[in-house]
């Protein structure tokens, strides 16, 4: 006896299918933002159910800054091979030799902020007039209000205050030349439901979203991983411990949080039991001002 | 474990209402009491409240986003927030509830099962309480909640409740909702809004939160009329699948299974569903929202905008089509006009032909001697398309009734559109 019911995760599967394929009828030169973290992870596997047997409508782009986690490179290059698809790196060193950007200098520089003009370029080169990303309505204040089908002018800009109604299931897929448009099939998903999904589908994950020992520093209340590209503060001591992150961005800006979880189960239920979003609690980019999203979506970030 | 339990059905509901109904206040409710809200969120919201010289931590503000609007202290486009309880999922379509919103109300509905429309005791039935419930009735949202907040400003006075419960039931019998739930409660107290209120014994329905658990959603979809727009065509022509052959799609409407005989339309052959995948994983039954792929018996000419039906219940097929439209953009509606149309998965151009009135959102008026609408506006149309559309009367299918217009020049969606039956 079929019952006709459709169970939350299988709803919002269903939902982000019907958006990849929506793009990809509608546009013709789409790619696939990945950047290894657990989200574009996610998108890999709807784009795996929405478009297989065939192979994707679309190439994968990363935006490489250079500071990325070595696990999470190791896991890229593995996870593209056993898809057999076609991944586009741009690099964001490349953008600081062309001198299109300059490298900030400091204990707290970052390439956070260059990788949009590496992530605008690497589109116009590739003539691409749409982008797919793993962004969350859920993660942030500034992202509760985007668009799935969100428009982008030529200078690669949001407008939050001048976008598209988008009604039903309609989506309106239509730019002009030099515009593009970002899609986003996880819009309606919450942390919770990615680390549901990954663990009802049997995802591997880089081994960094799990416990593991490993040289870290505080700073401003956060953990952050010991690595090349940042300089100690005065009075800042590298110490080990058993740390996972919950999110994956650059080593400067990504922070850990102190766990034992080691297993999925164990990290679904930090995270159903977790008292801080993961942007708050682990992302620096996000603390500068109370619109630090905002400000950088508006220029063209992911 | 709260939210763990993969079984747990989806639900999406719409508010609307301004700031004085303590519409943002009801949320923050919801969000703070179901646990949903984090304890950065929550130092954020204290902060700003500090910063701004607020009297008390202000709970509205966890649900304002943009910069702008936190400035303006208003909402001025639809944002999403997300819950979960044991037992359900939920998605809130959160919009403002001013008539120059009247776009964005309509924009939240459109995706709504539930709408919760908002008055303050103390002002009872409100123009603009009869303009939600308008919008939710025009949109088929199937399920209202009238929710009576404020409570503690009347003193928890039952008389106070049932006549505004009485005042809506007489508007309410003009509309077409099948379901309406009245809630007494105080969002700022809490009141009825997860917790039980201890203030209004004489009170015995559900709380809200309970009222969104357990409302029957099941048959709110059409589980009757077959109706499958093809989205995509799967073909891989590769060394390991020459022939391979599936039309991907969600399914609008019906229970489509194995063995089926179908049509296709517009062309109007008959062929058999020989099988269903869901993702490389068979299905014996696909019913909506499933997102699926379909194999068929015959090598059949089948494209995206096509759609498959049963042969016994056909949707309409035509060019002239009778629409209520709500305008969405500054500039007014051209007649004889011409606009992109989008209906289920399929691209056309249409020319307004007509205007045959603009309606009154607070009354329902019809005013036959306007013949063009502006921004925020409701009224009746008809179009000429170009090509045929496979369609469904609105209320018999919300998914292959609705349409959208959008201007060719600058590619802004202009008007959302429910297709009228004959």
């Amino acid at each position: 006896m079929i019952t006709y019911r459709r169970s939350h995760l299988r709803a919002l599967e269903d939902e982000a299918v019907h958006i990849m394929r929506e793009l990809a009828a509608e546009r013709e030169r789409p790619c696939l933002l990945f950047s290894g973290g657990k989200d574009s992870i996610v998108l890999l596997r709807l784009a795996e159910k929405a478009f297989r047997p065939a192979r994707f409508p679309f190439p994968l782009l990363h935006v490489d800054t250079g500071h990325n986690f070595p696990e999470t490179i190791v896991y890229r290059d593995r996870r593209v091979a056993e898809l057999g698809e076609r991944l586009i790196v741009a690099h964001v060193q490349d953008s600081i030799d062309k001198g299109r950007v300059a490298e900030e200098t400091g204990p707290r520089a970052s390439r956070n902020r260059l990788q949009t003009t590496t992530l605008l370029d690497a589109l116009l080169d590739n003539k691409f007039d749409a982008a797919i990303g793993g962004a969350r309505r859920d993660e942030e204040r500034a992202r509760a209000k985007e668009r799935i089908f969100s428009h982008r002018d030529e200078f690669g800009q949001w407008d939050p205050k001048n976008q598209r109604p988008e009604l039903w299931s309609l989506y309106n897929g239509r730019v002009k030349r030099g515009e593009h448009l970002r899609i986003f099939p996880l819009s309606n998903w919450t942390e919770l439901d990615v680390w549901q999904y990954i663990a009802a589908e049997d995802i591997p994950l880089p081994d960094i979203y799990f416990a593991h020992r490993r040289e870290v520093f505080s700073r401003d209340g956060m953990l952050y991983a010991q690595n090349p590209f940042v300089t100690l503060l005065p009075g800042e001591k590298v110490i080990e411990q058993v740390v996972r992150f919950r999110t994956i961005g650059d080593m400067t800006c990504t922070g850990a949080v102190s766990s034992p979880a080691s297993t999925l189960d164990e990290v679904i239920a930090e995270v159903a039991a977790a008292r801080l979003t993961e942007r708050g609690a682990t992302r620096a980019d996000d603390r500068f001002t109370e619109a630090a999203m905002e400000d950088r979506k508006r220029e063209g970030y992911f | 474990m709260p939210g763990i339990d993969e079984e747990g059905e989806l639900l999406r509901f719409s508010t609307a209402g301004s700031v004085d109904d303590g519409k943002s206040t009801l949320i923050g409710r919801l969000l703070y009491d179901t646990k949903t809200v984090f304890e950065d969120q929550v130092q954020h919201v204290e902060d700003v409240s500090r910063r701004r010289g607020d009297e008390r931590v202000n709970l509205a503000l966890l649900t304002d986003g943009l910069r702008a609007e936190r400035e303006q202290g208003i909402t001025i486009d639809v944002a999403y927030r997300y819950f979960a309880t044991k037992r359900r999922k939920f998605i809130i379509a959160d919009t403002p509830g001013h008539v120059q919103y009247t776009r964005n109300m309509v924009t939240g509905a459109s995706t709504a099962q539930l709408s919760i429309v908002i008055v303050d005791a103390r002002h009872g039935l409100l123009e603009q309480s009869r303009r939600h419930a308008f919008i939710a009735s025009l949109l088929r949202i199937p399920h209202l909640v009238f929710a009576v907040n404020k409570m503690d400003l009347v003193g928890w006075d039952e008389q106070t409740f049932l006549r505004i419960e009485n005042e809506f039931r007489n508007f309410a019998a003009r509309l077409d909702i099948q379901d309406i739930a009245f809630i007494p409660m105080s969002a700022l107290t809490g009141a009825n809004v997860v917790e039980r209120s201890v203030e209004m014994p004489w009170y015995h329905g559900p709380t809200l939160l309970h009222h969104l658990e357990t409302v029957h959603i099941t048959s709110d979809r059409n589980l009757i009329d077959v109706r499958f727009p093809v989205q995509w065509v799967i073909r891989p022509q590769s060394e390991q699948h020459p022939d391979y052959r599936g039309y991907a799609g969600q399914v609008a409407g019906g229970v489509l299974r194995v063995g089926d005989e179908v049509l296709v339309l517009p062309s109007g052959v008959p062929t058999k569903i020989t099988r269903i995948e869901q993702h490389g994983v068979e299905v014996e039954a696909a019913f909506p929202p499933m997102s699926v792929t379909i194999h068929l018996a015959d090598n059949v000419d089948l494209s995206r905008g096509d759609m498959l039906c049963r042969p016994n219940n056909q949707p309409t097929v035509g060019q002239d089509l009778d629409a209520m439209i709500c305008w969405m953009a500054d500039r007014p509606l051209q007649v004889q006009g011409r606009y992109a149309l989008k209906h289920t998965t399929r691209w056309s151009r249409a020319m307004v032909t007509d205007v045959l009135y603009r309606m009154d959102v607070n009354t329902g008026h019809r005013d036959e001697t306007l013949h063009t609408l502006g921004l925020n506006d409701l009224g009746r149309i008809r179009l000429r398309a170009m090509t045929p559309i496979i369609y469904d009367p609105y209320k018999q299918n919300r998914a292959t009734g609705s349409f959208i217009l959008v201007d060719e020049t600058t590619n802004e969606t202009v008007a959302a559109g429910l297709l009228l039956g004959d």
